[in-house]
């Protein structure tokens, strides 16, 4: 038998809340011919499906769909996963020999001495030396890597700390020393290995945003030669004054104008403009819109490199290097932690020498000091109060990309909201004119699954949804730009432009003040004209006075005309900005970064990607477009505008816990310190102030598990 | 002091026992869908997967 070929596929699916879903989602994927297997991973919200090449995304991703779930494809993040799982191992590692150790330690502290203790010792050496040599690893690989470029971080005075003390344990345990500090070395690696982990669990995912970009555009183009030949030809070979076919359901390979044929363009893609715009011989269309009803012939006025959508990948990649590299708070710590670190040891080394101790006491001393001042609580601080308060958003819908995001997000003083598909659900909805007569609803669900216009299939969604029947009626086409037509018995039913549907009134279609509007009759019957909108989100009023309630200044920025960006912004009192560009946006965000505010960019489409990119925090609705979703820090799921503000909520109580739990840790070397330079720290007191250390943090930081409200 | 040369072993072996089974479930993906996990002991399979 010869399979066919196998391919798998994630996808991120919005709205799964319970094992129902989980169900729902397997069982409906599964049921599609050529599906093998569909796995849901409900932590990440995300479905892993096996299939046959011969299906592709879009057709796993409109069965969703049509059993309630909304889904968008996904890139693995895969070397930051086996990054993690690295780590894992080593803590499973490290946490196995310390426990064996300390138990060992704990006789060893209770009294034993003599043979049993050199016994013991032995022991523990033969456990912990193997661990310290796989569990610290990352930590000896980073040092090294500092210090080869001649610079310093948090692990080298890790490295030296547990090395030092490892070698000074073998020689103690050797000379039958009372003092071995084997369980202080593994336990030091168990409570960093597991911030550590955490760590990286928070870390930013790979961006390939601008790969994401121009992977939109059709990768083979037809060409219309003079002769009237059509040939084709790799986009990249692609020349100005070339003229260039482009079939109804294509996206538009170049930049250019239409020559001939009519059709509707819709720019979402590029512009963000949710109403299809049409377009005639003599117009221009944009690389990266869909060309929807119609096939064009157009006149390409640009190479790819020079389109458009081109320059939006340009202004992402300079946002990306623009952006003030940001320095997460643990290493500004770690910044001045390390030096501080370094000089307390070696002073009370060269103190106790000075001071007539022996070589061997003095060293152990410093040992002493190393082991007590590693920045156990330190390296939890930061990574525990993260990794719990995104979990609490998380459960509320809103998935932290990066850690480093929260600490960002908390210290945002400016927030600007894109409209369509962010303060708006991004599609259309009719809100007025759905003819009432169950014969007619039958008839204009008919005309509208027809057509693949966003009007036409928003009417049948909503028709759908109602659980109308389509009538049976025979279809005589559709006019680009005009309508569709369709008869049923001898009654003509047409669905477009009023003034060829035969509407009384010559009302004026596509957008007017209030969204756009078509027309739709039935035989000699009444001409309904159906007005349609994109709708705020439902509770974008409650969210805005959130935001405000927080001290934020608030801005509308769209690409959208005047009209309706103004008559939103009036309902929700809103400075806004309208017609802007992507450069404009991205402009925006650079004036107001670069007088000190700190911007929280809310946006969804690939025209706001740079500007997303070049704030300090970029925020985007899980429906967004691809590049809308790489380039944001936060990603948030369902209807509701609400999660920007609990995001922010959120991030401000998580920073209050790092800094706690910063005062926490450093008060702990404050007071350990002192004891260890005396000379005090015995194994089991080192083991004490360790543990309880991290263990204070850890619970401090556990009260985030309800940051996200 | 005897029972020491035999506990002492046995706890390690045990740990280690420990140990690898948990690097074999690391490795064969058992910690990637903990939330899910819970949530399908709720699932009523009606069908074995499969047929």
């Amino acid at each position: 038998m010869n399979a066919p070929a196998l391919s798998g596929a994630d996808l991120v699916v919005d709205g799964m809340r319970c094992a129902g879903c989980m169900a729902k989602v397997e069982a409906g994927l599964g049921a599609l011919p050529g599906v093998r297997a569909a796995r849901v991973n409900f932590t990440a919200r995300r479905v892993h499906i096996d299939h046959d090449a011969s299906v592709d995304e879009e057709a796993l991703i409109a069965a969703l769909k049509a059993i309630g779930f909304e889904a968008h494809a996904f890139a693995a993040a895969e070397p930051v996963a086996r990054e993690s799982r690295g780590l894992a191992k080593a803590l499973a590692v490290a946490g196995f020999a310390s426990m064996n150790v300390m138990l060992l330690s704990v006789s060893v502290w209770t009294g034993a001495d003599g043979a049993t203790r050199n016994l013991f010792h032995w022991l523990s050496a033969l456990i912990a030396l193997p661990a310290i040599a796989y569990a610290g690893r990352p930590f000896f690989r980073s040092a090294w890597r500092a210090l080869r470029h001649r610079r310093t971080n948090m692990d080298v005075p890790i490295s030296i700390g547990v090395l030092l003390t490892a070698a000074m344990s073998l020689y103690e345990t050797a000379t039958g020393g009372p003092h071995a500090y084997f369980d202080g070395a593994v336990m030091l690696l168990t409570f960093l290995l597991a911030g550590r982990l955490l760590d990286t669990v928070m870390r930013e995912r790979a961006q390939d945003s601008v790969a994401a970009l121009l992977r939109r555009l059709p990768e083979d183009v037809r060409v219309l030669e003079a002769d009237g030949a059509v040939r084709a030809l790799r986009l990249a070979e692609v020349r100005p004054d070339m003229r260039l076919l482009v079939a109804a359901g294509d996206r538009v390979p170049v930049d250019g104008l239409v020559e001939q044929g009519s059709s509707s363009i819709d720019r979402s893609l590029v512009t963000g403009e949710s109403v299809p715009e049409s377009v005639e011989a003599g117009g221009s269309v944009l690389a990266g819109t869909l060309n929807l009803s119609g096939p064009l012939v157009i006149r390409a006025t640009a190479a790819v490199e020079d389109t458009v959508i081109a320059d939006i990948a340009r202004l992402m990649e300079s946002a990306g290097q623009g952006k003030s590299r940001y320095v997460r708070i643990a290493d500004r710590a770690s910044r001045l932690y390390a030096p501080a670190v370094h000089t307390l040891a070696a002073l009370s080394f060269a103190g106790w020498l000075i001071a007539g101790a022996g070589l061997h006491q003095a060293l152990l001393i410093a040992v002493a000091v190393l082991i007590i001042t590693c920045p156990c609580a330190l390296g939890l601080a930061v990574p525990v109060a993260q990794v719990v308060a995104s979990g609490s958003l998380m459960r509320r819908g809103l998935l932290v990309r990066d850690g480093a995001a929260l600490e960002k997000l908390a210290r945002i003083d400016t927030v600007l909201l894109d409209k369509t598909g962010t303060v708006t659900e991004g599609r259309l909805e009719p809100i007025a004119g759905l003819p009432e007569d169950e014969v007619e609803r039958r008839v204009l669900l008919a005309l509208a699954s027809a057509s693949r216009h966003p009007i036409a299939q928003a009417i049948a969604d909503r028709l759908k949804a109602e659980g109308v029947v389509a009538a049976p009626v025979r279809y005589a086409g559709e006019i680009a730009g005009i309508g569709v037509e369709a008869t049923l018995g001898r009654r003509t039913a047409r669905l477009g432009r009023g003034d060829w549907v035969g509407a009384p009134v010559a009302a004026k279609d596509g957008a007017t003040d209030r969204g756009v509007a078509t027309s739709f009759r039935f035989g000699a019957g009444p001409a309904h004209r159906i007005a349609l909108a994109d709708r705020p989100r439902q509770d974008v009023g409650a969210a805005v006075e959130r935001l405000r309630a927080q001290g934020l200044q608030l801005q509308f920025v769209s690409g959208d005309g005047w009209p309706v960006v103004e008559r939103m912004a009036r309902q929700f009192g809103l400075f806004a900005r309208a017609r802007m560009s992507p450069a404009d946006k991205f402009a925006a965000v650079e004036a107001l970064e670069k007088a000190g505010h700190r911007v929280l960019m809310v946006g969804d489409g690939l025209n706001d990607g740079p500007a997303l990119k070049r704030a300090s925090v970029g925020m985007a609705p899980s429906a967004a477009s691809d590049v809308g979703r790489q380039a944001a820090d936060i990603v948030f799921f369902g209807d509701r505008l609400m999660p920007v503000p609990i995001a922010i909520a959120g991030a401000r109580r998580t920073m209050r816990v790092v800094q706690q739990n910063f005062a926490m840790a450093i008060g702990y070397n404050v007071l350990a310190v002192p004891l260890a330079i005396a000379g005090l720290v015995t194994p089991l007191v080192a083991a004490l102030a360790m543990s309880g250390s991290s263990i204070l943090v850890v619970a401090n930081a556990l009260r985030l598990k309800n940051a996200a409200r | 002091m005897n029972i020491l040369g035999m506990l002492i072993p046995v706890a390690l072996a045990l740990g280690l026992a420990g140990l690898g089974a948990f690097f074999w479930a690391a490795s064969s993906g058992q910690f990637e869908d903990l939330d899910g996990a819970a949530m399908r002991i709720l699932i009523d399979e009606k069908e074995e997967p499969g047929e």
